[in-house]
């Protein structure tokens, strides 16, 4: 047992007892139970209304995307370990016949699937920039995504679930445009998120890139300065922080790979800042306590104002 | 320096040449050419280094996996000899 294990394990057990959450039977793959889903909406109400100046597009994308959009991200070089793709039956009835012998004995009978050309969405806003394509206006595109996001990554920390949702303010522009909305958009969320009584890390981070390599990646991305996190404590001061969002600019990578230009006619840049709603749902509980009724007056009033 | 110098560019330029998604031939870099502004990503840095380790019969340590040791060609002539303790 890890020095972790154990406070995932109270942590997870003190959801359920309170019904917040019910385990499915595979790590990471849970479902959310009454108060959760409360404030999980409130949560996400007070986002969309602390960038409400923004007047962003709203875009919902469904959970999986077309091989042929995933490829342009480059995932699958990056991130490999993380990557699920659909399998469907495609087969005849003598292939269903071989599929319920395979399951009649217990075998594997998802080999008798074949890949359907779907990928599962690893982040929200990767679909959008297929809506993007083409010549932005003068002032660039600013647009909000909520979506459900798989990363295939089963652990037994209940932070770390392997479907969850992201929610999402994309600006896609200029290099100059781009940056300003990471930086500016990421002070007002460390600032929404310490006003629910959540103590933020905001720091320089990289991505889990994929083996040795990888490593030349994360260092890359770390000395560019590209990605910053959202921090908070879950599990006490002496145990690591986990990232409940971040910032990210992304350069020209997503607007040379989907053809996006800015009204200048270069190639666009690209950035967001993504809040990992459940995550911050778990480190509020984690931090105020499982019975939400009880939650200081001073946080229940900030997630709903009009009930005050 | 090492007998293994003019072995190891070679091998270099020829992963470069094969890997690196350069824009301009690796026959018209000098060796102190900074990749990066031809064209080298770190994304094609992967391919590049087990070109390299494969040629070579090499492995770079975990804590040269950063930008600076694919900046130049003598800076992966220095990392190359570096895994081989010969440094």
């Amino acid at each position: 047992m890890t020095d972790l294990e154990q406070p995932w394990q109270a942590l997870r057990d003190r959801l359920i007892d309170a019904g917040l959450l019910a385990e499915l039977g595979e790590p990471g793959i849970v479902a959310l139970g009454g108060d959760f889903n409360r404030v999980f909406d409130a949560l996400d109400a007070l986002y969309v209304h602390t960038f409400a100046d923004l007047s962003a597009e709203v875009w919902r994308f469904p959970p999986v995307e077309p091989k042929g959009l995933f490829e342009k991200t480059d995932y699958v070089a990056s991130f490999p370990q993380l990557t699920g793709a659909l399998s469907a039956f495609t087969g005849d009835t003598r292939d269903h016949a071989e599929l319920l012998r395979l399951r009649a004995t217990d075998q594997q009978w998802e080999d008798m699937l074949h890949p359907a050309g779907l990928m599962m969405s690893p982040a929200a806003c990767h679909p959008l920039y297929e809506v993007l394509a083409g010549t932005l206006p003068a002032s660039g595109r600013t647009c909000e995504v909520l979506g459900s996001c798989f990363r295939h990554e089963p652990s037994p920390d209940p932070m770390r679930m392997q479907t969850f949702r992201m929610h999402e303010f994309v600006h896609a522009g200029t290099a100059a445009s781009a940056l300003a909305h990471r930086d500016e958009t990421a002070a007002r969320l460390v600032a929404m998120l310490e006003s629910l009584g959540l103590e933020i890390i905001y720091e320089p981070a990289n991505d889990p890139f994929f083996g040795r390599a990888g490593k030349v990646m994360a260092a890359s991305q770390r000395e560019a300065a590209l990605k910053f996190e959202l921090l908070t404590t879950v599990y006490g001061p002496d145990l690591p922080a986990t990232a409940i969002g971040s910032a990210n600019y992304h350069n020209d990578h997503f607007g040379q790979a989907f053809g996006i230009r800015s009204a200048d006619g270069e190639i666009a840049h690209t950035a967001c800042l993504g809040l990992g709603l459940e995550r911050t749902v778990l480190a509020l509980l984690s931090r105020h306590g499982m019975s939400v009724a009880d939650w200081p007056q001073s946080v229940r009033s900030v997630l709903w104002p009009s009930n005050e | 320096m090492s007998d293994h110098t003019y072995e190891d560019r070679l091998a270099i330029r020829e992963a470069l040449q094969q890997f690196g998604r350069l824009n301009r031939p690796v026959a018209q870099l000098s060796d102190d050419s900074d990749l990066f502004a031809v064209g080298f990503t770190s994304h094609a840095t992967v391919n590049v280094m087990l070109a390299i380790e494969d040629a070579l019969d090499i492995e770079f340590p975990d804590e040269l996996l950063n930008r600076s040791t694919f900046a130049s060609i003598d800076s992966l002539a220095g990392a190359v000899q570096l895994s081989r303790g010969q440094l």
